[in-house]
């Protein structure tokens, strides 16, 4: 189980997972990072243009002024290239971190990540290393609609040979940052783009840290029910939890960290406390990550269960446009309460 | 095309034994495939020049990346013949631990990245190959070997590119054999040639003979010698032909014809090589006899490891996913 580190170091997603890069950085030759717009201006360094962007999420800012360009690397906007690139440099003694910008773009390079690096390891007898390591933003909730607000970690955990994380704050993004960089295997890292605009309100050691790949957290300990949720709806998740102790409900809830592999104990153990479930998930609903944990709980945990596990999703939609019915869309914490009094009926 | 290039006779003789290996590698194969041991493969029969040329310039720290045919790539590059044999017959011996099979056969400690299946995959991840020796600051070079369908592949493009403004140390070679399983080239490239589309990415390209080993050394050889001065990438279409179907049961005479099959087999890059030899009085025919005589016992040897190997043990199955898991 992960625990949370406390402190008065406080720092925004983007300071925290800034900082985990530089760091592996520095302590690492091999570690360079290659994506759209990671620098910015590219090229145009004899007429004084370095670092314009420092990435389109502003995580790799001064990166490229500390570790020069062979090492921090813009790409033209060839994903299936520079991801398929990513393999082969992963491969032959480097350990990249490359960017795909917003997951909803996998479509043109899901070859290279679904055949190449997640099967090439296994295919070759375990005969190589890929220490490759992939961050994309995701998430819905910013008014960008249907091709850039998607979550989509249940594809890729669907895949044997992938490891998945999703952070859900300045301390875990730093945290899984770090350790998916020193893994040996392919990781995807999905970072949520509304957890990205909070601000400063985590403690984020100075120190470079790792966290045990696959464990989860619990952020708040209660023994009403538990609250499962990954990202995003761990936030959320958190917000219910207080808003529910003002009702005398307490709640357990489990921060998973990581899809693949998944902390089922973690789930378990806390559902063996509470005898209720409810699974938190800002992903499309249909053969998601919160009906994998349903199945998990169904299956394994049914004897401890005092009522179905409760999933809440958004519909079977695409994330629309206008902010009313994205509003309506997406989890929010008064959602899960909602839910927690239908498990607790 | 004359040679310019003058070649040792020990490096003559090596290029005429590769493709005779090769050639017998691919029968016995076959065979292995008749009687039931393996479901099929992508024969390479025919195209045997093409990476003996290039692979004479490389080093065991060179890359090599093929496709779904690339038994002959494995074999210029100096994979060990019983254990890509076992690896064809699935057997916990072979190159992938009988994992991967044919169409991913694999040696990293020789420099094969590995065959794969999906047309066109290996090509951006050659290209990520070519970075990683420029950013680690050495002089080796990438090889990615694919076909006349994979030019129509978005990612042969955007490697290219890649390729292009990152000067990498990658040669593109396309073996056009004329067939994207059985469609024509003529039917789905648009343009005069495939060499020529890598012009519109600022990269040298030629066509060459690719059924004669001779000229397949000397254009692969200026390649990698550009390649390792980092003057950057060349595109090499070389032109030969499939002799066999697509895969296994394909009969190839169901989209092509009977002349145009003995056109090009009559232009046999083993042969022209034979003769050539002989020719130059670089080998006697006893001398070359025995080459022969050697390639055939050594791919013998190779069928009766592959029998004799064991296959993996069921634990196999859900081991190598992951280095680790918890």
């Amino acid at each position: 189980m992960v625990t949370t580190e406390t402190g008065t170091r406080k720092l925004s997603y983007i300071q925290a997972v800034n900082e985990a890069l530089r760091q592996e950085m520095e302590r690492d030759p091999a570690v360079f990072i290659m994506g759209e717009d990671i620098a910015g201006g590219a090229g145009r360094e004899d007429q004084g243009i370095i670092d314009s962007w420092g990435g389109p999420m502003r995580l790799t800012k001064g990166l490229i002024k500390q570790f020069g360009k062979e090492r921090v690397r813009d790409t033209p906007i060839s994903e299936a290239g520079f991801i398929g690139a990513g393999v082969g440099a992963a491969a032959t003694g480097l350990r990249p971190v490359v960017e795909l910008m917003y997951v909803s773009f996998f479509g043109v390079c899901s070859d290279q990540i679904t055949n190449n690096a997640a099967k090439m390891h296994y295919m070759f007898g375990g005969k190589i290393k890929l220490p490759l390591t992939i961050m994309t933003g995701m998430g819905a909730g910013l008014a960008t609609a249907a091709q850039h607000s998607e979550t989509l970690y249940s594809i890729f955990t669907h895949f044997p040979g992938l490891k998945c994380a999703v952070p859900s704050d300045a301390y875990t993004g730093k945290g899984i940052m770090t350790t998916s960089i020193r893994d040996d295997d392919p990781v995807i890292i999905f970072q949520n783009r509304q957890l990205m605009g909070l601000p400063a309100s985590t403690h984020v050691p100075e120190d470079p840290y790792t966290l045990p790949i696959g464990k989860a957290r619990i952020t708040r300990e209660g023994s009403d029910v538990t609250l499962v949720g990954i990202g995003f709806t761990s936030y959320l998740n958190n917000q219910a939890a207080d808003l529910l102790a003002a009702e005398g409900i307490s709640a357990d809830v489990v921060d998973l960290l990581w899809t693949s592999p998944l902390d089922e104990e973690a789930i378990l153990d806390s559902v063996q406390k509470t005898r209720k479930v409810v699974i938190v998930d800002e992903d499309y609903p249909r053969c998601s990550l919160a009906t994998d944990i349903s199945a998990l709980v169904a299956e394994q945990g049914f004897d401890y269960l005092d009522a179905p596990p409760k999933r809440v999703s958004p519909p079977h939609t695409s994330v629309p446009y206008s902010q009313p019915l994205e509003a309506a869309y997406m989890p929010t914490a008064e959602k899960v309460v909602e839910a927690v009094r239908e498990v607790m009926a | 095309m004359t040679i310019t290039t003058s070649i040792d006779n020990d490096k003559l003789l090596w290029m005429y034994q590769m493709m005779v290996t090769i050639r017998r590698f691919e029968e016995q194969s076959k065979r292995e495939a008749d009687a039931g041991k393996l479901r099929g493969m992508h024969s390479s029969v025919g195209q045997e020049a093409v990476p003996v040329g290039v692979c004479a310039h490389l080093r065991d720290d060179d890359y090599v990346l093929g496709t779904h045919r690339s038994h002959h790539h494995c074999i210029a590059k100096g994979l060990d013949l019983n254990a890509m044999m076992a690896e064809l017959l699935g057997k916990s011996t072979g190159t992938n631990k009988g994992k991967g099979g044919t169409m991913h056969i694999a040696d990293i400690n020789k420099g094969m990245l590995g065959a794969n299946g999906v047309v066109g995959s290996n090509i951006p991840v050659a290209a990520g190959v070519g970075l990683s020796a420029r950013i680690r600051g050495t002089d080796q070079v990438s090889v990615v070997f694919f076909g006349d369908g994979a030019a129509n592949q978005g990612t042969l493009h955007e490697a290219m590119n890649l390729a292009g403004i990152w000067k990498l140390p990658t040669l593109f070679v396309c073996e056009n054999n004329r067939y994207a399983e059985s469609t024509p080239v003529e039917y789905s490239v648009s343009g005069e040639s495939i060499a020529e589309r890598a012009s519109g990415y600022n990269i040298p390209s030629v066509i060459a003979d690719g059924q004669n080993v001779l000229e397949m050394y000397e254009i692969g050889g200026e390649a990698v010698r550009r390649a390792r001065a980092g003057e950057g990438p060349t595109f090499i279409e070389a032109q030969t032909y499939r002799y066999n179907g697509h895969f296994g049961a394909d009969n190839p005479l169901t989209y092509r014809t009977q002349e145009e099959e003995d056109y090009y087999e009559g232009r046999d890059c083993v042969e022209r090589m034979k003769a050539h030899l002989s020719q130059t009085k670089v080998a006697t025919e006893d001398e070359i006899n025995e080459i022969d005589q050697k390639a055939l016992a050594t791919v013998e040897e190779a069928a009766r490891f592959a029998d004799d190997s064991p296959f993996p043990d069921p634990e196999e199955l859900t081991t190598d996913v992951y280095i680790s898991y918890p």
